[in-house]
C-alpha cells in the first residue's frame, strides 16, 4: 500500500495505481478527455494535469499515467495546476472549437475564448488518439491512424480512402470523447426502432425480454472478438467474470427413461409476403416486435412509438399473416386472433390511436375469449372482415399522404377499401421448427403433413407418440396457446412420471428378429426401419434389431432379401403352413 | 481300374454344357478324382450306353452328378434310371438345382415355343412347316423322338435329390469340397445345398461401400453407367441380385465388375428368390410418388428374366398359367 495526500486528504491505495484512479476512488474529480478505463492511458489531452509535491519539489504531471509513490502530495486545483490546465484547454479550444466537451471544460475553467489561432471553427477532433488506440488495442482492426505530422495531423483511414480494414464496429465513435466521429446509418432504419433493437442488435444481448432463462448470449455473427480476435471488452467490464469467449457448444449425454419433446415453433417470416412490405416500411412491424415495443419493462417503457419517435394516430392489425392461406400455411395458427385482440386493447388503453383490425374469422374459442372480443367491440376498435391484399405507401388522396395504406376487400359491405394508417402490426402465424424432421428422426417419431410432430392419436393419444416413452408438449405438436400448452405439458410430464414410477414397461411380443447366421449384412433393412431399431454391426458384418425399439411393423421382414429377418410368430414357414392348411379338404 | 473304388456317374439334361466344362476345369484336380473313383457313365466324355447303366445293379453307383433341367421325356427316364442305380444324386449346377436359364421357357409352352422356333422366327426357312413329332415315318420306318414337355422342371421336381451344387456353373472349389465330403463320408443332412447359407453381400468386397442411407433413385443396366469397381452395384443404381443370392461363388461376377445375376439361388429360408429380391428392391426405392415409381419400373427391361433368371421353375410362380386346352 502507498500513502499519499490529495488536496489535503490522506489516502491509502494499492501500489501501481495512477493518481487519476486514486483520486477517482476517493471522489476527487480530475477532469480528463482522452482517458478511458478500458484503454492504456496515453496522456494526450493533458487536461488531467495536477501538481505533485515530492520531497519538497513541485512538479506538473498528467495524472492519468503517473503512478502514485509513497508520501507524495497531490494538488488538483492549486494555482500552478489550474494554470497549466487552463493553458491546455485553451489550446484544445483552438484545435477543436466545435467540440462540446472542450467548450464545457473551458466554461468550467472560465475561459471565454482562446488566444491561439483557430484553424477550423467546425473542428471537433482534439487529436487525442483514443479512437486510434481503440481500433488497434480493442478491436484489433487497425483501420484508422494519425496521418501527417505537427499542425497537419489528422485522424483518418490510410490516405483518407474507404478502407477494407474497417469492420464497421463503430468502436471509434463510441470511444471518441468529443463526438468528432459519427457513424453513417447505412441501413437506413430510423433511429427509434433501431434503439429498440427492432433493427440491428448488439452482439451481447438477451434474446427477448421474457426470455427464460433471463441471461444474455453472445451473437458470434455480430461480436467483434469473433471477427478480429481482440476486443473482449465485455469480459473486462463484467464484475462476475461470467463472460467466456472460448466457451463452445458441448454434447452432453444423459441417460433417461422417457423424453418430453417441447421444441416449440418458428414464427412465420413476414418478409415472405412481399405485398405486406415488411422490411420495406419501417412502420410495418410483426407481432413479436410489437410485443417488445409494448412491454412495460421494454426499451420504451411500454410506450408505443413509430419509427420517428411519435405516437401513432392510427394502427392496423392484420390477422392470419402466413396462416389459413394456401400459398403459405393452410392451417389456422390458433393464437393470432386472441393476441391481436390483446394488441388492439393495449393500443386503446395506451394511445389515442384509432385501431383497425383486419380478420377473416374471429376465432375466440377459449374461456373468456368471446367476452374479451365483445369488450373490444365496445372499446371502439374498427373490425374489418377481409384478407388484406396489400400494404403500400403510394398515396392516392391527400389523406393518404405520408401514411401506410392498407388495401382490403371488406366482405361485410362488399367493397374494396383503402385504409390509411401510421403503423401496421402483422399477426404472424406459427410454423413448425426448422429442424422438425431431424428431431423426428432422432426420436423415432413422425411428422404430420404440415411437419408438426404427429401424436399417437388425435383424440385418444394427444400427448404420446408412436415411440414409447416419447411425449409431446406445446407448439411442436401443433400451434397452441399458453393454456393448452400448459395442459399438454402437464399431461406429458405425468405420463413420463408414471413410466418412471412403474420402472418397467411391456414390449410387443410380435417383433422382428434377425438370424445372425443368415444375415449377410446387406443393410437394406437399416435405413428402412421407421423406428431406427436396426443398426449395422460392422465388426460382425450383420444387422441387429434393438428389441426395445422394434414395434413389429414388419417392414424389414418383407424387405430382407435373404430371409434373415423374420417376424416372431409370423415366420414365412408359419404363413405357408397356414396357407397349406386352408387348402386341405 | 479296381472295382473297390466308388463308382461315379455324370449326366446332362437340358443344359448348355457349361457344367461339363466345370468338371473338366478341375484340371489337375480331376486326376485326383479319377484316381479315387471309377467313372462308370459320362456321355459327354466316355462311350457308355443306356443299356450299360440298365445292366448295373440298383444302388451300385455311389453318386450321380446330374446337371441341366428336365425338359424332355428322355431326360426324365434317364434321371429316374440313374436315381435307381445310385446311392446319392447330386443336382449339379443352377439348371438342375433351380431350373436355370432353360426354366425361363416356363413363360411359354410347347406350342408357343415350337411355333416360334420352327415357324415364326425371322431366321426360319421352313416352307413345309415341319415341326418335330414324337413319332414320324421315314422310308416306311417309324422314328421316335422324346416328348417335349410344356414345362421345364428342376431335378428335384422329377426325382429325389440328395444334395445340390449351385452355380452356373458350380465353381471348382465347391465341386472339390463336395467330392471330398462324399469320399470321406462327411455328409451334411440330406437336401443341403453345398454352399454357405449367407447371401453374397456377406463375402462381397463392396459391402462396406454401402452408403448410410441405402436407396435407389434410378435403375440402370450395366452398360448404361461407367461402373465404379469398388462401389456397391445397387448404390450405383444397377440391379444386383447379391442380397437375395446365396454366397460361395467367390464373387466371380463382382470381381469382373458385373452385378450378381442370382445363379446360386436363394438362402434356405427363402421360398421365392425373385419375389424376395423384388420386395427388397422396392423397399429401397427412394420415392413414394406412384407416377415416379411407374416410370422407374418401366426402366427395368425384362423384369421376369431379371429377377427369376435362374429360379423360375422352383419359384412360387413355377410357370406362366397354362391355358386350359385339354
Amino acid at each position: 500500500m502507498v500513502n499519499l495526500t490529495i488536496d489535503g486528504k490522506k489516502i491509502k491505495v494499492d501500489e501501481g495505481t495512477t493518481i487519476l484512479q486514486a483520486a477517482e476512488k476517493n471522489d476527487i474529480k480530475i477532469p480528463s478527455l482522452c482517458f478511458h478505463p478500458l484503454l492504456e492511458p496515453y496522456a494526450a489531452c493533458r487536461v488531467c494535469v495536477v501538481e505533485v509535491i515530492k520531497k519538497g519539489e513541485s512538479e506538473i504531471v498528467t495524472s492519468c499515467n503517473t503512478k502514485v509513490t509513497e508520501g507524495i502530495e497531490v494538488k488538483t486545483d492549486s494555482e500552478r495546476a489550474m494554470k497549466a490546465r487552463e493553458l491546455n484547454v485553451e489550446m484544445l479550444l483552438a484545435q477543436a472549437p466545435d467540440a462540446e466537451a472542450v467548450q464545457e471544460l473551458a466554461k468550467d475553467l472560465g475561459i471565454k475564448e482562446t488566444r491561439f489561432e483557430v484553424k477550423d471553427p467546425d473542428e471537433k477532433c482534439i487529436l487525442c488518439g483514443l479512437c486510434v488506440r481503440a481500433c488497434e488495442e480493442v478491436v484489433g482492426a487497425d483501420a484508422i491512424s494519425f496521418n501527417e505530422r505537427g499542425a497537419e495531423r489528422t485522424v483518418s483511414t490510410p490516405f483518407g480512402q474507404e478502407s477494407e480494414a474497417c469492420i464497421g464496429c463503430t468502436a471509434c465513435s463510441f470511444f471518441c470523447p468529443t463526438g468528432a466521429i459519427t457513424v453513417e446509418d447505412l441501413l437506413g432504419r430510423e433511429v427509434i426502432h433501431d434503439e429498440l433493437h427492432l433493427g440491428p442488435s448488439s452482439a451481447v444481448r438477451v434474446p427477448i425480454r421474457q426470455a427464460v432463462p433471463m441471461v444474455p448470449f453472445i451473437d458470434e455473427e455480430a461480436c467483434i472478438h469473433f471477427k478480429t480476435g481482440e476486443c473482449k471488452l465485455c469480459e473486462q467490464v463484467c464484475e462476475k467474470e461470467a463472460v467466456d469467449h472460448d466457451m463452445e457448444d458441448e454434447e452432453v449425454k444423459v441417460e433417461v427413461g422417457s423424453v418430453v419433446l417441447a421444441s416449440g415453433f418458428k414464427p412465420f417470416d413476414a418478409k415472405r409476403i412481399q405485398a405486406y412490405g415488411y422490411g420495406r416500411f419501417n412502420n410495418v412491424i410483426t407481432a413479436l416486435e410489437f410485443e417488445k415495443l409494448v412491454n412495460a419493462s421494454g426499451p420504451t417503457g411500454g410506450k408505443i412509438r413509430l419509427a420517428n419517435g411519435k405516437e401513432p394516430e392510427s394502427v392496423g392489425i392484420v390477422h392470419c399473416v402466413g396462416s389459413r392461406d394456401e400459398n403459405y400455411n393452410e392451417y389456422c395458427s390458433r393464437v393470432c386472433c386472441m393476441y391481436s385482440l390483446k394488441f388492439a386493447h393495449l393500443l386503446n388503453e395506451k394511445t389515442n390511436a384509432q385501431v383497425y383490425d383486419f380478420y377473416i374469422d374471429m376465432r375466440c374459442f377459449g374461456k373468456g375469449y368471446e367476452e374479451f372480443y365483445h369488450r373490444l367491440l365496445e372499446e371502439g376498435t374498427k373490425f374489418i372482415r377481409g384478407r388484406v391484399s396489400e400494404i403500400t405507401d403510394v398515396a392516392v388522396t391527400e389523406k393518404e399522404e405520408g401514411k401506410l395504406v392498407i388495401r382490403v376487400e371488406d366482405t361485410l359491405i362488399g367493397a374494396m377499401r383503402r385504409i390509411p394508417v401510421d403503423m401496421v402490426v402483422l399477426s404472424i402465424g406459427l410454423e413448425p421448427g426448422i429442424d422438425q424432421n431431424e428431431i423426428a428422426r432422432v426420436f423415432n417419431i413422425s411428422c404430420s403433413q404440415d411437419t408438426f410432430f404427429l401424436e399417437r392419436h388425435p383424440k385418444l393419444g394427444p400427448v404420446s407418440t408412436f415411440s414409447d416413452g416419447i411425449f409431446l408438449a406445446g407448439a411442436c405438436q401443433s400451434p397452441k396457446d399458453i393454456p393448452d400448452t400448459v395442459a399438454q405439458a402437464g399431461a406429458a410430464a405425468s405420463e413420463a412420471l408414471s413410466l418412471a414410477d412403474k420402472g418397467t414397461f411391456e414390449l410387443e411380443p410380435v417383433t422382428a428378429e434377425i438370424d445372425k447366421d443368415l444375415c449377410s449384412g446387406c443393410q437394406i433393412c437399416v435405413s428402412l426401419c421407421p423406428f431406427t431399431a436396426i443398426t449395422y454391426n460392422e465388426e460382425e458384418g450383420i444387422s441387429e434389431i434393438n428389441d426395445a425399439l422394434c414395434k413389429g411393423c414388419g417392414t424389414c421382414v418383407s424387405a430382407c432379401p435373404s430371409g434373415a429377418s423374420q417376424q416372431r410368430h409370423y415366420r414365412d414357414n408359419q404363413i405357408f403352413a397356414e396357407i397349406e392348411g386352408i387348402f386341405i379338404e | 481300374m479296381s472295382n473297390d473304388k466308388p463308382k461315379v456317374a455324370f449326366y446332362w439334361c437340358a443344359s448348355c454344357g457349361g457344367c461339363e466344362e466345370a468338371v473338366v476345369d478341375l484340371a489337375e484336380d480331376i486326376l485326383k478324382v479319377t484316381s479315387a473313383v471309377d467313372i462308370v457313365f459320362w456321355p459327354v466324355a466316355l462311350d457308355f450306353k443306356r443299356k450299360d447303366v440298365e445292366a448295373m445293379e440298383d444302388g451300385s453307383i455311389a453318386v450321380s452328378f446330374i446337371n441341366g433341367a428336365v425338359r424332355l421325356s428322355e431326360q426324365e427316364e434317364m434321371v429316374k434310371l440313374l436315381r435307381k442305380k445310385s446311392g446319392l444324386v447330386v443336382a449339379f449346377g443352377s439348371c438342375s438345382h433351380l431350373g436355370g436359364i432353360p426354366g425361363l421357357a416356363n413363360f411359354w409352352n410347347k406350342q408357343t415355343i415350337f411355333d416360334y422356333a420352327y415357324l415364326k422366327s425371322p431366321s426360319t426357312n421352313n416352307p413345309d412347316k415341319i415341326v418335330p413329332l414324337e413319332k414320324s415315318e421315314v422310308d416306311g420306318k417309324e422314328l421316335e423322338l422324346p416328348e417335349f414337355y410344356d414345362t421345364v422342371y428342376s431335378l428335384d421336381q422329377v426325382i429325389d435329390v440328395d444334395y445340390y451344387l449351385p452355380g452356373c456353373a458350380p465353381p471348382k472349389d465347391l465341386i472339390v469340397n463336395a467330392v471330398n465330403a462324399i469320399l470321406e463320408g462327411k455328409l451334411p443332412p440330406k437336401g443341403a445345398v453345398l454352399s454357405p447359407n449367407k447371401s453374397l453381400c456377406d463375402e462381397c468386397d463392396r459391402n462396406e461401400s454401402k452408403p448410410e442411407k441405402f436407396t435407389m433413385t434410378e435403375i440402370k443396366r450395366p452398360w448404361e453407367v461407367e461402373l465404379d469397381p469398388e462401389k456397391c452395384f445397387l448404390a450405383q443404381g444397377v440391379i444386383c441380385m447379391g442380397p437375395a443370392t446365396r454366397g460361395g461363388c467367390g464373387q466371380r461376377c463382382i470381381t469382373a465388375n458385373m452385378p450378381c445375376r442370382g445363379c446360386f439361388g436363394p438362402s434356405d429360408q427363402v421360398f421365392d428368390q425373385g419375389a424376395k429380391f423384388l420386395s427388397a428392391m422396392a423397399s429401397i426405392i427412394e420415392t413414394n410418388d406412384e407416377k415416379q415409381i411407374d416410370k422407374l419400373i418401366e426402366t427395368i427391361v425384362d423384369p421376369a428374366g431379371t429377377f427369376y433368371r435362374f429360379s423360375l421353375p422352383t419359384s412360387i410362380l413355377r410357370r406362366k398359367k397354362m391355358e386350359a386346352t385339354k
